[in-house]
């Protein structure tokens, strides 16, 4: 198990694109990093700089310590999990998993060893003697995962493994690699552009875009502190909204009535005119079922709404609102970047599913000014990120993490 | 749903009434065709027949459905050794995986014959260069196959010799060049995979005993990269060797089954530098003589044994005639009154063992042979019927090609 250092990496193609531009990012031994971006974005690139596929154009990528921009991808003992796994039918599970180590000529003991080493970790004990035809998809993908494991890699890499598996076994195995990641605590890097398996798998989350890293955090500073527009549209489910406002005093003016800044905030976007504001879906609700207590702490605006979506356990309102041309375009291009297909001057806004508001109306709701961001609408810069706030949620994650990894080690599992 | 097909695909039209809304593990089996010895597969994979032609059907999900038929067919307007691609279905209901229609691979073999049948033992490792000679195609296109392993190959013989296919390009990608990492990740892979593939062999008692897996699977590395120098290595000699050395070069790269699309000799004070650039697709010159001459399709091994054929008839006939015979009448004369009643005395019960092109081969084969023995030349009829009686029932059945299962089943 080893960390992995990535220090100033470029990768340029022929046409002199760079692919990844200036990438600097330091993965601890044990952690789980995630790299997610919208197609193009470079994750897959990197992550091939990792296994030794790409040529490194410049930069240093450091394993365990060691400089490994020159080693071919064998000598940088990693696994890539899951790519192209096959299960072989007169094997036993116990030989498709030992084959790489038969392979080697490691001797017999030793592979015994490892195999049930692993095998205890996975629970495929009881498998082991057995023919692979009757594996469920789980089980068959933890083979996968146990062949990695006997070869004891520094670290795993996935490349979006469950792009192509049904929704049903995607979330199974979801759980399953994030069970297994923090009981074995090997150091794992795992490329996805699914935003929903970067929130619930990784310690750590680096956020590309254009080849280039906009954050590095953990989900939930990504969540509540984002840099900037790209990073705070991207995270989320439903996506964040931004809502056009014009600056006066500490008082925003948007389209959903005025919003009330407080002082640190104010001070943040002083002196601006046009702004962006960034209001989470969950932060609006139905006025007429807010607690009193809660209703000075935010306004409340009217609105018609255009689609009320109900699903049981909570419901979505679309409302939509009126942008300058600017904005508009602003907006469009990020959607375009962001693979999304909305056009975002429509806020989707969560409402308590008792909720009567209907389709068609106009109706009145709350909006917590507590939490929302403001951008600069041309860099895209969040101006009132609250930096010190992000790095406490990510040391928070971070003491989570030594926590599970070791209850791990105390029950006596690990990889290597 | 959508269906999408490439020219020339009117054989596609009878596969339209197929259920494509159903899984395929659903199928009715009156529909589909039992092959067998098959690869491993992750996906489900199922055989049809329409037309008196068999299409293999594969259940993937539709972005590496829409990769491989873009690939697929790109490799095959180049001439690359890869399975033909006819389509893919997708936009199919309950948010079903794509299908992925290819022409089934005629008279090929799997792995598992070749490697657990009676003449495996013989020369295990000449199986394994055809796979290396594969990669090492597929490497000079630009091609990383990222799961090159038997079960993604199928074998044809030609002419006696074996010719590698690549069945699955789900993982391929395409690059202008390759670096020499992609390769050697490639070809660890490829190491890796085959070791396996023959240890499962091996355990389902189904190896030949005397071949070993784990011999087999180092040595792939090695005569990769044995094959790879051979045939892209910058060479430097003396001015006064140049001619020669030149010549044996393109000879050797000819011999090893490549052609050479370009040579570039840049000469110094002190001698030459020789790069030549090894071309990628199947070598074609003998296919398309005998095609031009007789418009039989066969692989150029097997057309280069054709053709020595057809010009020793013309040349029996004009020793006939007294006077020249053109070429075109030759072809046409060789084919209606050698080629056709050769391979028509297979009969029905043998037909589908051996393509006819390799039919050919065999009886000319056994014509020497038969010759060498009774000290004159035994002729071709003779060497015919013992051949059709002695030599290809002793083909396996199994080895039956699926369209000729397909036509005897509707003819029943």
């Amino acid at each position: 198990m080893a960390s992995i250092e990535m220090k100033n990496i470029v990768k340029k193609y022929g046409d002199g694109f760079p692919a990844v531009n200036d990438v600097s990012l330091d993965i601890d031994e044990g952690e789980f990093m995630i790299l997610v971006g919208p197609s193009g974005c470079g994750k897959s690139t990197l992550l091939r700089m990792i296994v030794g596929l790409e040529d490194i154009t410049s930069g240093d990528m450091v394993i365990g310590g060691t400089r490994v921009n020159d080693k071919a991808p064998r000598e940088r003992n990693l696994s890539m999990v899951f790519q192209n796994y096959a299960l072989y039918p007169h094997l036993s599970v116990f030989e498709n998993i030992a084959f790489p180590l038969r392979l080697a000529k490691v001797d017999d003991a030793e592979v015994q060893r490892r195999v049930n080493e692993a095998a205890d970790v996975l629970e495929l004990h009881e498998h082991l003697e057995r023919k692979p035809a009757n594996l469920s998809g789980g089980q068959r993908q933890r083979v996968a995962m146990g062949r990695a494991i006997v070869r004891q890699a520094e670290a795993f890499l996935f490349d979006e493994p469950l792009s192509n598996l049904d929704a049903k076994l995607r979330g199974q195995m979801r759980t399953e690699i994030s069970r297994l990641q923090r009981r074995l605590g090997i150091t794992t890097v795992y490329v996805t552009h699914d935003q929903t398996e970067a929130m619930t798998l990784g310690d750590r989350v680096c956020v590309l875009r254009k080849g280039k890293i906009q954050q590095v955090a953990s989900p939930r500073e990504l969540y509540e502190q984002p840099v900037n527009l790209f990073v705070a549209g991207f995270i989320g489910s439903p996506p964040m909204n931004f809502l056009p406002a014009q600056l006066e005093g500490s008082r925003l003016t948007t389209p959903f009535g005025d919003i009330e800044l407080d002082e640190r905030r104010a001070a943040a976007v002083a002196g601006r005119d046009l702004l962006l504001v960034g209001i989470r879906p969950e932060y609006f609700e139905d006025a007429s079922l807010v607690d009193e207590a809660k209703r000075p702490l935010g306004s409340v605006f009217t609105a018609r709404v255009d689609v009320t979506e109900w699903l049981g356990d909570s419901q979505f309102a679309y409302i939509p609102y009126e942008a300058p041309d600017e904005i508009r375009t602003q907006l469009r291009e990020l959607s375009k970047e962001l693979d999304s297909e909305e056009l975002r001057t429509q806020a989707i806004v969560s409402i308590d599913a008792t909720s009567r508001i209907r389709e068609g109306r106009d109706a009145e709701f709350w909006l917590d000014s507590r939490k929302v961001h403001v951008f600069d609408p041309t860099t895209g810069d969040n101006l009132t990120r609250d930096a010190d706030a992000g790095a406490e949620l990510t040391r928070m994650a971070a003491e989570d993490r030594v926590e599970q990894v070791q209850s791990a080690e105390g029950e006596g599992i690990s990889a290597a | 749903m959508r269906y999408l097909f490439r020219p020339p695909a009117t054989e596609a039209a009878g596969l339209l009434s197929l259920p494509w809304h159903q899984p395929l593990e659903e199928w009715d089996e009156a529909l589909l065709l039992e092959v067998p010895q098959r690869g491993i597969s992750r996906h489900v994979v199922r055989f049809t027949a329409s037309e008196g032609r068999v299409f293999a059907l594969k259940e993937i999900a539709e972005p590496l459905a829409r990769h491989e038929y873009a690939l697929l067919a790109e490799f095959e307007g180049e001439g690359l050794p890869s399975v033909s691609v006819l389509g893919i279905c997708v936009d199919r209901p309950d948010d079903q995986q794509a299908i992925l229609v290819t022409r089934y691979l005629e008279y090929s073999m799997s792995y598992r014959y070749l490697f657990s049948g009676p003449r495996a033992a013989d020369d295990p490792m000449k199986l394994l260069d055809t796979l290396v000679e594969l990669l090492v195609r597929l490497h000079l296109a630009g091609v990383y196959w990222g799961d090159c392993s038997l079960s993604n190959t199928l074998f044809r013989l030609d002419a006696g010799t074996f010719t590698a296919y690549m069945v699955d390009a789900e993982t391929a990608e395409r690059h202008p060049t390759l670096s020499a990492r992609k390769r050697a990740y490639d070809v660890d892979l490829a190491r890796e995979r085959v070791g396996a593939e023959l240890m499962d062999l091996q355990a389902g008692e189904l190896l030949s005993p005397e071949i070993d897996p784990i011999e087999i699977a180092e040595s792939l590395p090695i005569r990769y990269e044995a094959l790879w120098e051979e045939v892209t290595r910058e060479e430097v000699f003396r001015a006064d060797e140049q001619a020669i050395r030149v010549a044996e070069r393109l000879q050797r790269i000819n011999d090893l089954g490549f052609d050479v699309g370009e040579i570039e000799l840049v000469t110094s004070g002190d001698g030459a530098r020789l790069r030549v650039e090894t071309r990628v697709a199947e070598p074609g010159q003998h296919r398309r003589e005998l095609l031009r001459l007789t418009g039989l399709e066969v692989q150029e091994n097997q057309a280069q044994r054709l053709l020595n054929d057809l010009r020793s008839y013309r040349a029996y006939l004009e020793q006939r005639g007294g006077s020249p015979v053109p070429e075109a009448v030759a072809g046409h004369r060789w084919v209606t009154e050698v080629y056709l009643p050769v391979v028509g005395a297979v009969p029905d019960e043998l037909a589908g063992r051996l393509e006819p092109a390799e039919v050919f081969h065999e009886v000319l084969e056994h014509r020497w042979f038969l010759s060498e023995q009774a000290g004159f030349d035994v002729g071709t009829w003779v060497a015919v019927r013992s051949y059709v009686q002695n030599v290809l029932p002793r083909m396996p059945a199994q080895l039956t090609t699926p369209s000729v299962i397909a036509h005897r089943s509707e003819a029943r």
